[in-house]
């Protein structure tokens, strides 16, 4: 792997996350994203992923009393997400997310899909269609749905409410899209075809995952992170991570002996 | 459906007995409401027949003067019905707005101390006696009015409305709160995640994601704007008149129901009868809201 000329997309410099109440979910965190790659954040319950993938787009925002410490610094613009001059809203028009469970929004599937459009105050009907029509198929979702665009959103099984999330996400041309375990409420089929088009979307953007299961980071990132405790244990090529970790609390978690 | 159970199980018998006790004493509570509401049905019906036999469907309906108590007895439902539906829309065109966006504030945009604080006084205002309303539209907000608009009458249907509209924004605000409230918090992040404003997330997901729960709430509004007897009895002027002027005296269905009530009629009139048929139709217009309200909460949820 050609890991010396894959540029930068983001980085977390030295980040801490401190919940309201005082607890310290993120110590000291340093981890380097790269373009057009797919990192995965693994370990053990609340070892503190999740709570890391939702500082990159400031979701810790929506609950008072949160704190984060260091950067996460975007490329090429070196744009610190968490600086204090930043608008969140701001970073969530760059960066787009898709949740554990899918949430489509009690809408017709055009509408879920044209929200974040809408929500830019975009109007031309022609290019949100155009756009619709581009994020279902980005999202391997357009021939099972073209023929209903304006049923409800609910009506689709849960495989297909998941990828109308990510063409919801996708509609927008984020440069980064999150991945809250998003495959953890879906059966094994949908499972196997959200991973599949995680990969095609490789080539359009650069994606970070969380995941409880291993399989799914050895099959699907380039790279991988294990946290422990709040703290960043051991990153690397994914192939590495899972044939030659050079700490023991990794090996122990990935063998199965902890976790 | 014949459902196969192994022996072991079936034999619990003294279990399947307590079971189905249990079972008839719930359907015996559920039952209860509908064999009351049934029974209410059945009177007003049958007494309203006793109505009908002296005075004929057309009159009731097509009449445009109701006076049972003169001599020259007319009873023409329709100034009761204009005088009700008047007074109900202007309490609703006061009391949707504001009832709608307060719940919003509450429930999107207040902070916890500020919720916390103004729910309670919301429901306070729930139980306050009706009567007080309606001193407080006489003596207070009719005056008011008076000074705005002069040669406003004392007794009228606006300030009566208005104030109706006040009692019924605690039962619009608090029901649509509690509605939005329970919208999962996982769609709101979705909304956050894509870049939208609290505004944008209140407004495009959180409103129509608790819209069934809004309508119930007008429903329940219209029911009570609709029904409210004292402070249009006290208010209103007790006149029936056919009048949709928010100026006018006039006298509701239920200001009638009560000033009959209270004794003006002898039992057993066909005046006092008229009591029930005018209950009948009450109860039929609070139907068709309620039918209404169904349907265009099916059809909302249909237009997504």
């Amino acid at each position: 792997m050609v890991t010396v000329t894959t540029p930068l997309k983001a980085e977390s410099r030295d980040l801490n996350f401190i919940y309201n109440g005082g607890h310290r979910a993120l110590k000291g965190i340093n981890m380097p994203l790269y373009e057009k790659k797919i990192t995965a954040l693994i370990g053990p319950s609340g070892c503190g992923k999740s709570t890391f993938l939702r500082c990159f787009n400031r979701m810790h925002d929506l609950y008072p009393g949160n704190k984060y410490e260091g950067q996460i610094v975007m490329h090429p613009d070196n744009t610190n997400v968490l600086g204090a001059g930043v608008d969140p809203i701001e970073v969530r028009m760059r960066i787009s997310m898709v949740f554990q469970k899918p949430n489509p929004f009690p809408k017709s599937i055009y509408e879920n899909v044209a929200y974040g459009l809408r929500v830019r105050g975009e109007r031309n009907k022609r290019i949100i269609d155009d756009k619709v029509e581009e994020a279902l198929k980005g999202a391997a979702i357009w021939d099972e749905v073209k023929d209903r665009l304006h049923d409800l959103a609910f009506n689709l099984s849960g495989g297909q409410q998941q990828r109308l999330c990510i063409a919801r996400a996708l509609a927008t041309d984020p440069e980064i899209m999150l991945f809250d375990e998003p495959t953890s409420a879906l059966d094994p089929i949908a499972t196997a075809n959200i991973e599949e088009l995680m990969t095609e979307l490789r080539d359009r953007l650069t994606i970070l995952v969380v995941t409880h299961n291993m399989q799914q980071a050895a099959r699907i990132s380039d790279y991988t992170a294990y946290m422990y405790l709040g703290e960043m244990m051991e990153y690397g090529d994914t192939d590495r991570i899972f044939t030659n970790p050079t700490r023991k609390e990794t090996e122990d978690y990935i063998t199965g002996k902890f976790g | 459906m014949e459902i196969q159970i192994s022996d072991r199980l079936a034999k619990k018998f003294r279990r399947n007995l307590i079971e189905r006790g249990i079972e008839f004493l719930l359907l015996l509570a559920a039952m209860s409401a509908v064999f009351t509401t049934i029974a209410i049905v059945c009177i007003l019906l049958y007494e309203s027949y006793t109505f009908f036999e002296h005075v004929s469907l057309r009159d009731f309906l097509t009449d445009t003067q109701w006076t049972p108590l003169f001599a020259d007895a007319h009873y023409g439902i329709m100034p009761l019905v204009s005088g009700t539906v008047t007074t109900a829309a202007i309490a609703l065109a006061f009391a949707i707005p504001v009832g709608t966006i307060g719940a919003i504030y509450l429930s999107e945009f207040a902070s916890h101390r500020v919720r916390e604080t103004v729910k309670p006084i919301l429901e306070l205002l729930e139980g306050v006696p009706t009567i007080v309303f309606g001193y407080f539209a006489l003596l207070l907000v009719t005056p008011l009015l008076q000074k705005l608009i002069p040669g406003l009458p004392t007794f009228n249907m606006l300030g009566p409305g208005i104030v109706i509209g006040i009692m019924v924004i605690p039962y619009i605000a608090s029901v649509s709160e509690d509605a939005m409230r329970a919208v999962p918090m996982s769609m709101r992040e979705g909304s956050y995640a894509m870049g939208a404003t609290r505004f944008q997330t209140a407004i495009r997901v959180v409103t129509p994601a608790a819209i069934s729960g809004i309508i119930a709430a007008y429903i329940l509004a219209i029911s009570r704007a609709v029904g409210e007897t004292m402070v249009v009895a006290i208010a209103a002027g007790q006149q029936p008149n056919l009048t949709f002027n928010p100026m006018d005296s006039a006298a509701t269905i239920t200001a009638y129901i009560v000033q009959v009530a209270m004794g003006d009629l002898p039992h057993g009139s066909i005046g006092y009868q008229s009591i029930f048929a005018a209950g009948l139709v009450l109860m039929l217009m609070t139907l068709f809201f309620n039918l209404l309200g169904h349907f265009t909460r099916k059809k909302f949820r249909e237009a997504y």
